[in-house]
């Protein structure tokens, strides 16, 4: 390649993009299971998204609408950065609007609107190993997924009960795929946990870093992890949204002065958007 | 407000004109040229080169000065230039043992074949900083015809003179019985590691990674971490010629030559029932003139070989997951400093949860107190 010459489309070389699909079809096949890929190295940093980039731009084509989005908000700086990325490097059409969208990538949410089978969730991925911060070798966590020797994340979840009353993970809270793999749903507050459970579209997980690429196939059983007598719940709010009143969405708190003012918002803004009736932030 | 608090757009194209300014610096001093940088900081070039898995000081010349100096950033800037490049083939492997040699020393012997070559080295300066360099600085100094003279053209290696006399273990150690068979060299760059790594694999995960890791891993191993009594058996710095068969031609043809360093530690005899004692080794090799980073290579290869060699891992250095997960400072950058990305969703859900747990407790006291 000459200096200054452009990029294949949506950045990789078609045979990385071969190598990744290969992957993602394994992953699609075993849902819920981690698959090695050769990662490659993005320009921008690990742990910004390099894994849900290189799913992206592999299941990308030109006639693709993209949505990215960052705390459910698609004004955040690191999923503008993304999404001018492919507009750049790919030159696909690009929306805030769930609906209008194919390909969404996120890093942690779900979006509030329910997706279809004709859409593709891509997670950004940090940690895909949901028994890494229970054992850190790799050598063993993979060992006890391939026995499905999973008692030491209830003996977690159990302690995390009798210490505190409550099970202590709020967000990437650790769900149990087609019965089978127990999974990081990446760092998705446990509010978002339902929506996976058969979920209409495609949801692949890119973890760039750690290179690793998972999936949920459309209309897949996804469990949270819980007990008979302390069943899995998702975080309520006391306030409706400030801005649209939705009762229904995930809020983020915003601290509005320094004497304990706040208000609660949509994190998703499209959502709270479409409510308000006002165009785009 | 709400608005204000998400950043956006604008917010990121005014970080990059600012960042711009701030690179160029005061605009009454001229600007620094990338040859500059090429010909004058040529060990920051040739850092950016290795760890950037990358050899062309151009553009890692290039590279620093895009990155205002910051040496891990500009290695990034090389590895995501690197990945778009195609793969034509693989060099065939250089030979240490014919390099062009600028430097060459040995603490295990005071005079060998080919003689000790000091070299461009820091190692007997005094590190007193030197006005003259403010200014214009000293004219090049003329380099004595006695001290020109080129080195022997074949520098025996120190470890195969101790290989002859079968004090010393082959080059692949015991992992040549390892061996997957096929001969190929691992690329992590292609193959995704799997734990255990075979020594190819590991060797190249130090080659690429943080000097400063490194440095402070093969030191913990000095200071009892894993000890292995590590001697210098030979530092080398020179050009070698790489060679490539294309396939068209089926013979092998010189398309470059690139400087590289090398060191090989001896370090500690093992010997079993079938094997008398033998010292073993401990390998680095970098790009340009690293020799900091090759001999701290050398020393944590060399930590690592603790299950080949029947010794019992106890110290980090000697933890190949630990070690080879960790190395790679883009890696390791991107990670930490990502927790500037915004977490307002993740941390609502512990403030929520913190919240209820708190309020459980308050009303369970006031329970009591009834």
């Amino acid at each position: 390649m000459t200096r200054g010459q452009t990029y294949n489309f949506a950045y990789l070389d078609e045979q990385t993009k071969r190598m990744i699909r290969r992957a993602i079809l394994k992953a699609v096949a075993i849902p819920g299971y981690q698959v090695p890929f050769a990662s490659r190295e993005m320009p921008m940093p690990y742990g910004w998204g390099t894994g849900g980039v290189q799913v992206t731009a592999s299941v990308l084509g030109h006639d693709d609408v993209l949505k990215v989005i960052d705390q459910g908000a698609d004004d955040t700086t690191n999923a503008v950065s993304i999404r001018k990325f492919f507009q750049k490097t790919a030159g696909v059409e690009t929306t805030t609007e769930t609906a209008n969208a194919s390909v969404i990538q996120t890093r942690h949410r779900i979006p509030e609107e329910e997706l279809r089978a004709d859409q593709i969730l891509v997670y950004q991925v940090p940690i895909p190993e949901p028994l890494r911060f229970l054992e850190p070798r790799e050598t063993e966590t993979r060992t006890m997924h391939a026995l499905e020797e999973y008692g030491l994340m209830h003996v977690k979840l159990y302690e995390d009960i009798s210490r505190h009353g409550h099970i202590a993970t709020t967000y990437a809270y650790p769900v149990r795929v087609n019965a089978r793999y127990i999974m990081d749903p990446s760092p998705i507050p446990k509010f978002d946990n339902p929506k996976m459970h058969r979920m209409a579209a495609l949801q692949l997980f890119g973890a760039g870093r750690e290179k690793r690429i998972y999936a949920i196939p459309p209309y897949t059983q996804v469990h949270s992890l819980d007990f008979e007598d302390h069943p899995f719940e998702v975080q309520q709010w006391d306030q409706a949204c400030a801005i649209c009143g939705a009762e229904v969405s995930f809020l983020d708190e915003i601290i509005t002065d320094d004497a304990g003012g706040r208000m609660f918002v949509c994190s998703d803004t499209d959502f709270c958007n479409k409510r308000s009736g006002s165009t785009a932030a | 407000m709400y608005v204000a608090v998400k950043g956006g757009e604008k917010a990121i194209d005014t970080a990059h004109d600012l960042l711009a300014k701030e690179r160029r610096g005061n605009p009454d001093i001229p600007e620094i040229a990338t040859a500059q940088i090429a010909e004058q900081l040529t060990l920051a070039v040739d850092r950016v080169m290795s760890e950037g898995s990358l050899y062309d000081r151009g553009l890692a010349a290039l590279a620093i000065k895009q990155a205002r100096g910051d040496l891990i950033e500009a290695i990034f800037l090389i590895r995501a230039y690197r990945t778009t490049m195609p793969r034509f083939g693989y060099s065939e492997p250089v030979e240490t043992s014919r390099m062009t040699i600028r430097r060459r020393i040995s603490a295990t012997y005071k005079d060998l074949p080919g003689g000790q070559i000091l070299g461009p080295t820091f190692d007997y300066t005094h590190r007193l900083l030197d006005f003259n360099l403010e200014t214009e600085g000293p004219a090049q100094p003329e380099i004595g015809s006695s001290v020109s003279r080129p080195a022997d053209a074949h520098m025996p290696r120190v470890l195969d003179l101790l290989g002859k006399e079968g004090l010393m273990e082959p080059p692949d150690g015991a992992s040549a019985a390892r061996d997957n068979g096929d001969g190929k060299v691992g690329d992590l760059t292609r193959e995704p590691v799997s734990f255990p790594a075979d020594r190819d694999v590991r060797l190249q995960n130090l080659a690429r990674g943080d000097e400063g890791f490194l440095l402070a891993l093969g030191y913990s191993t000095q200071r009892g971490y894993g000890r292995n009594h590590p001697f210098a058996g030979e530092v080398r710095m020179g050009e070698v010629r790489v060679e490539f068969v294309p396939e068209e031609l089926g013979f092998a043809i010189e398309i470059s030559e690139i400087t590289l360093t090398e060191c090989e530690m001896v370090t500690q005899f093992k010997g079993s029932k079938d094997v008398p004692p033998q010292f073993t080794r401990g390998y680095g090799l970098a790009f340009g003139h690293c020799e900091r980073k090759t001999m701290s290579m050398a020393l944590v290869d060399r930590a690592l070989r603790a299950d080949e060699l029947g010794e019992e891992r106890q110290a980090p250095a000697q933890d190949e997951e630990f070690v080879l997960s960790h190395s790679d400072n883009i890696q390791a950058t991107g990670f930490v400093e990502h927790l500037k990305l915004p977490h307002y969703v993740d941390f609502q859900s512990e403030l929520e949860l913190l919240r209820k747990m708190r309020a459980e407790i308050a009303k369970a006291h006031v329970e009591a107190a009834e």
